[in-house]
């Protein structure tokens, strides 16, 4: 099978490599910034954030050519084996793993620390095609609508119980790949409707929720013809939102940690407190929205640059950028997220197979978790919710996790157009 | 599968991004309260304080300066966990509990930070810091910073410079140009109060990046909006800083003024207040403890006798005044005599002491002859029975000399003295028609009135110029200081008569102790009576008679005859200025070690004085001219007497 195949660099993607190649260029160009001091140095010092991406970006171009000389089918073979080590590595994780800011979710490999949570995304994504792609697999089927849910929640769970909450959150992506192999819309609505009814359930007591929702049973009972049927399913809807109610203020009060419950309430405007919780938020948009229409020009954030906004290189990168490049900048940085998002939808559709197409559903819709959460996060519309900004963000673990997912995708669609020809 | 499953995470997309680009158009674009936020966090407004500026004496010497001293700082988060606080502080010579009880009340600080620099000792001498360099150098986590203070070289004229000290509440409120921050000091009192904008300059404005933990990270825009300090002003005075730290010898252990002014121009060229002080203590760390030390001395050293000694009677020197004004109102002539039999006797009895009679205008100043005044004041106020307005027009007329109104002199807290008014006698007397013999005291500078040391200084040079004054005044240049010329209202011709009477003074009259080889001097002594001890000496002088550089007016409190310490004392000062060395050491020698100490109230000395003075072989001849003996006056005079010559101190 190998090297009958024509050289696969010749089919890249070009516009998909130049938007990571931008990205990750954008990226490390504003790590620099975010530490830059006029003592450190060039931009290639060890000592500092940006000199260490330097040496993470080369390595994941070099895990990037690796994969991409692979043969293409190999991938889909190795999605279970992938995905039970991944497991096993998680469960280990959780009893072996170093602690880094109250989360077990680093290994230690001589001296560099790695997430396997990271890496767990990819074998998810890897495991979720597998299995739709299989032979008489249909997502219409409850059976089938189980076995998925399972694949992708295991690992989510066992990232929680590695308390790293935030990237379990990710998992819920895994919905648009579902939605788009058949499963009912219904879900998607469902699943939003539960966040809108945990937002409101938190913001409103619960003796008013339970009233309105009686009120306007009541009014649907009688102003409806047929008031047998209008009553069962206002008893159904009543119980049902009683239930929603009555769990999600239970999951509030006694299943989430105290940190997490006050960054929800800081988000929702329950509480203020900028100096403390709601430090973060409050430095970062102070950030973000100094850089004005332009921005403050490159090295010259000050918030940034002076430690003002915390994990400035990591989760909070998109400050610089805001607070630099402005507006404009930050539009542009969003554009192209976009563009790479919907070049790899458009890649997925061209895949001649389904495995190719449900994995490049899954690339976009991890990489669009990733930018929604970072982004609404920084911007103060979504909790704090820790997790990288793809390709732009420092950390070794993330850039690697990110250049597998994407030579995978690539170097598959590489290989089918170049056969199909 | 349906085709809108193809569509909806494009939608999501969509839909997400373009409320991301909402969120940044409204927080970038719109809501402009983070940039100023930004600014707050990042940029901090430092204030760059100027060098305040120096004091320079008539011939160009630098009498007060600024001193560098060495502030220890450190950053207390740079220290080592197990900081061996008490090696450090033996190092440093200090109590090995200094360091916590320095760091407790650190803490206590407000905006106390530990990535801050904080001040570990502050205000080190030059010596002082010399000594504990060697141990600072064990603990690079602690280094100095050089900053000023005031620094005196002649360690003299603590009272005309005044002193510097950290502003208060009360004074940052009034402060409506906002100049002042807290922490700030200005000028309290004397010159450094009185020029206190020219002197303290025009602070600096530094804009500079700090971190979120304190730390400095340059400045901002590279200084653009930076505004430079300006250093103040270099003020030059008219003080003689050389005569300035001799007069200040020579009133050592002695309670008392000494000022001179330079006649033709109303420059002071020094001014006591003794006892003085060295204004180099209330600098430095030990500022606090000399004040308060001061402040509590019984001879108030603190207490500007020369501006603010309003009760001082001038005694006979004001006998010159009288004669003037007598004078031109025409009811004496220098050709006039009266008879003296040891003095006056009228309505009451003003004692004198034996001379030749009868006595003539030229004779009475020589001899200071007591019944003289008292007939020339009685002519002047008893004229036609017209008390009220001769008053009025004696004291319209002594007011022209400069008395019982402030001079106007360049320094903060002048008193205008007691020159008092018809007015008041009327009231003391309770309708009672008093008349000239009531207020004979008047008639020899005694009495209520009350003339502060400048203001003899002032008529001395009113003298010497024969007719007319100048504001005195102690900063040569500059808006503030208006100098005006005043004219006494005395014609020329009674000033030249007088002048030579002052000439006879100490060619062969009261003053001759104070006469110096070679230079023609007059003056006039006085000895004030006054409640509190011994008299008071007193003289006033100018020298040469003809165009004259300089006038002077001494009192010594307490110190007797007019001749025994104040003629002295004097007459050296003016030799210093115009020959600038001293032809009489056995007198000098006697000025200078000379203590009164022992008379004055409240002094508990542990170490007697060897000398006391006329225990000298070169003692004054006892004059006992000046001595008001208390059998004037009528009994309600007696009691305002009492009540209002009293001497300050």
């Amino acid at each position: 099978m190998a090297g009958k195949q024509e050289n696969p660099f010749k089919y890249i993607d070009r516009p998909t490599l130049i938007l990571m190649l931008a990205l990750v260029l954008i990226g490390w160009v504003a790590i620099h910034a975010a530490v830059y001091s006029p003592q450190m140095g060039g931009p290639f010092n060890w000592e500092h954030a940006a000199g260490r991406q330097a040496v993470w970006i080369l390595t994941s171009v070099f895990l990037f050519v690796v994969l991409f000389s692979m043969d293409y089918r190999l991938f889909e073979g190795m999605a279970s084996i992938s995905y039970i080590i991944m497991i096993g590595i998680l469960v280990a994780t959780i009893f072996l793993g170093k602690e880094v800011n109250g989360a077990k979710a680093w290994i230690q490999i001589g001296p560099v620390g790695l997430q396997p949570g990271e890496f767990a995304k990819l074998a998810t994504c890897l495991m979720v095609a597998s299995y739709l792609s299989s032979y008489d697999v249909r997502l219409e089927n409850q059976t089938t609508q189980l076995i998925s849910a399972f694949i992708i929640l295991v690992p989510a769970f066992l990232i929680i119980l590695s308390r790293d909450t935030g990237s379990a959150l990710v998992y819920a992506s895994f919905i648009f790949v579902l939605q788009r192999e058949g499963l009912s819309i219904i879900y998607l609505v469902l699943g939003l409707a539960t966040i809108a009814a945990i937002v409101l359930s938190i913001l409103i007591p619960a003796p008013y929720l339970y009233g309105s929702v009686g009120v306007f049973m009541l009014l649907y009972v009688l102003f409806s013809r047929r008031k047998k049927q209008a009553s069962i399913t206002a008893i159904t809807w009543t119980a049902a939102s009683t239930a929603i109610i009555y769990g999600v203020q239970y999951a509030f009060e006694h299943i989430l940690q105290e940190h997490q419950k006050t960054r929800i309430l800081l988000l929702l405007g329950k509480i203020e407190d900028p100096s403390g919780a709601g430090y973060n938020v409050n430095q970062s948009l102070i950030a973000i929205g100094s850089g004005g229409f332009l921005g403050k020009g490159w090295l010259n954030g000050t918030q940034t640059k002076f430690d003002y906004v915390p994990e400035q290189t990591t989760d909070f990168i998109f400050c610089t950028i805001g607070e630099e490049w402005g507006f404009v900048g930050s539009t542009v940085l969003i554009i192209l997220f976009g563009l790479l998002l919907f070049r790899i939808i458009h890649i997925g559709e061209r895949m001649p197979t389904k495995f190719g197409r449900i994995y490049a559903y899954g690339v976009a819709s991890i990489i669009f978790f990733h930018v929604l959460i970072n982004l609404g996060m920084t911007m103060g519309i979504l909790p704090v919710i820790g997790i990288p900004l793809p390709f732009i963000s420092y950390g070794g673990s993330s850039l690697w996790a990110f250049s597998i997912l994407m030579a995978i995708l690539l170097r598959m669609d590489a290989g089918m157009r170049s056969t199909m020809r | 599968m349906n085709s809108y499953n193809r569509v909806v995470l494009m939608v999501f997309i969509i839909t997400v991004f373009t409320v991301f680009v909402g969120r940044l158009f409204y927080i970038q674009v719109i809501d402009s309260s983070y940039i100023e936020a930004a600014r707050n966090n990042a940029i901090k407004k430092l204030i760059i304080r100027p060098a305040r500026g120096s004091l320079i004496d008539r011939k160009g010497k630098l009498m007060v300066i600024n001193r560098p001293f060495f502030d220890i700082k450190f950053v207390p988060k740079n220290l080592p966990v197990e900081f061996d606080s008490i090696t450090f502080c033996r190092l440093m010579d200090l109590e090995p509990e200094y360091f916590t009880k320095r760091m407790a009340e650190l803490r206590k600080q407000v905006g106390f930070s530990m990535y801050r620099p904080q001040i570990f000792i502050s205000q080190l001498s030059v010596e002082e810091y010399a000594k504990v360099q060697e141990g600072l150098y064990h603990f690079p986590q602690f280094y100095a910073e050089k900053t000023y203070t005031r620094n005196y070289p002649y360690g003299s004229g603590g009272q005309i410079f005044g002193y510097l000290g950290e502003i208060n509440q009360e004074q940052l409120d009034k402060d409506a140009t906002q100049y002042y921050n807290p922490g700030d000091y200005v000028g309290i009192t004397g010159i450094e109060k009185e020029y206190e904008e020219r002197l303290r300059g025009v602070k600096g404005i530094s804009y500079q990046y700090f971190d979120v933990k304190g730390r400095p990270q340059g400045r901002y825009k590279d200084g653009a909006e930076d505004v430079a300090a300006k250093a103040g002003e270099n003020l030059q005075t008219s003080l003689d800083i050389e005569l300035q730290t001799y007069a200040e010898k020579l009133m050592t252990n002695k309670i008392g003024s000494v000022v001179a002014i330079d006649p033709s121009t109303g420059e002071v060229l020094c001014f006591v207040s003794a006892p003085t002080f060295d204004p180099n203590k209330l600098v430095g760390r030990n500022r606090g403890k000399t004040f308060a030390s001061l402040a509590k001395d019984p001879l108030k050293p603190l207490f500007n006798r020369p501006i603010k000694g309003a009760s001082y009677p001038p005694g006979s020197t004001f006998k010159a005044i009288n004669g003037l004004i007598g004078l031109q109102r025409g009811v004496i002539d220098v050709h006039t005599t009266f008879n003296c039999f040891g003095g006056y006797n009228g309505a009451i009895h003003v004692g004198c002491h034996a001379h030749r009679s009868p006595v003539d205008f030229e004779f009475s100043i020589q001899t200071s002859c007591n019944a003289y005044y008292c007939n020339v004041f009685l002519r002047m106020i008893d004229r036609d029975n017209q008390v009220d307005r001769n008053y009025k027009d004696w004291y319209a007329a002594v007011q022209r000399f400069g008395i019982g109104k402030k001079t106007g002199i360049d320094l903060p807290g002048e008193v205008k003295g007691n020159l008092p008014t018809a007015e008041f006698y009327d009231k003391v007397n309770k309708g009672w028609r008093w008349r000239g013999a009531t207020i004979l005291s008047l008639a020899i500078g005694q009495g209520e009135l009350g003339v502060s040391p400048i203001q003899m200084a002032n008529y001395a040079c009113a003298i010497a110029n024969r007719g007319h004054y100048f504001t005195p005044h102690i900063i040569r240049k500059g808006p503030k200081n208006k100098v005006e010329k005043y004219q006494t209202g005395v014609q020329q011709e009674y000033f030249n008569y007088l002048v030579d009477a002052m000439e006879k003074v100490i060619e062969g009259g009261t003053g001759t102790i104070a006469k110096i080889p070679g230079v023609s001097m007059c003056g006039k002594t006085g000895t004030a009576e006054n409640p509190h001890g011994e008299d008071h000496s007193i003289f006033i002088a100018f020298a040469p008679k003809d165009n004259p550089k300089i006038a002077i007016a001494t009192y010594v409190e307490n110190a007797g005859f007019g001749a025994t310490w104040a003629a002295p004392i004097s007459s050296l000062l003016i030799e210093k200025y115009l020959h600038d060395s001293i032809s009489r050491p056995a007198l000098e020698k006697r000025m200078l070690e000379g203590s009164l100490l022992h008379k004055y109230p409240g002094y508990v000395n542990p170490n007697p004085p060897a000398t006391k003075p006329g225990e000298n072989g070169d003692k004054p001849k006892p004059n006992p001219t000046d001595t008001l003996k208390p059998q004037a006056v009528w009994p309600v005079n007696r009691k305002t007497l009492s009540s209002t010559s009293i001497a300050q101190r």
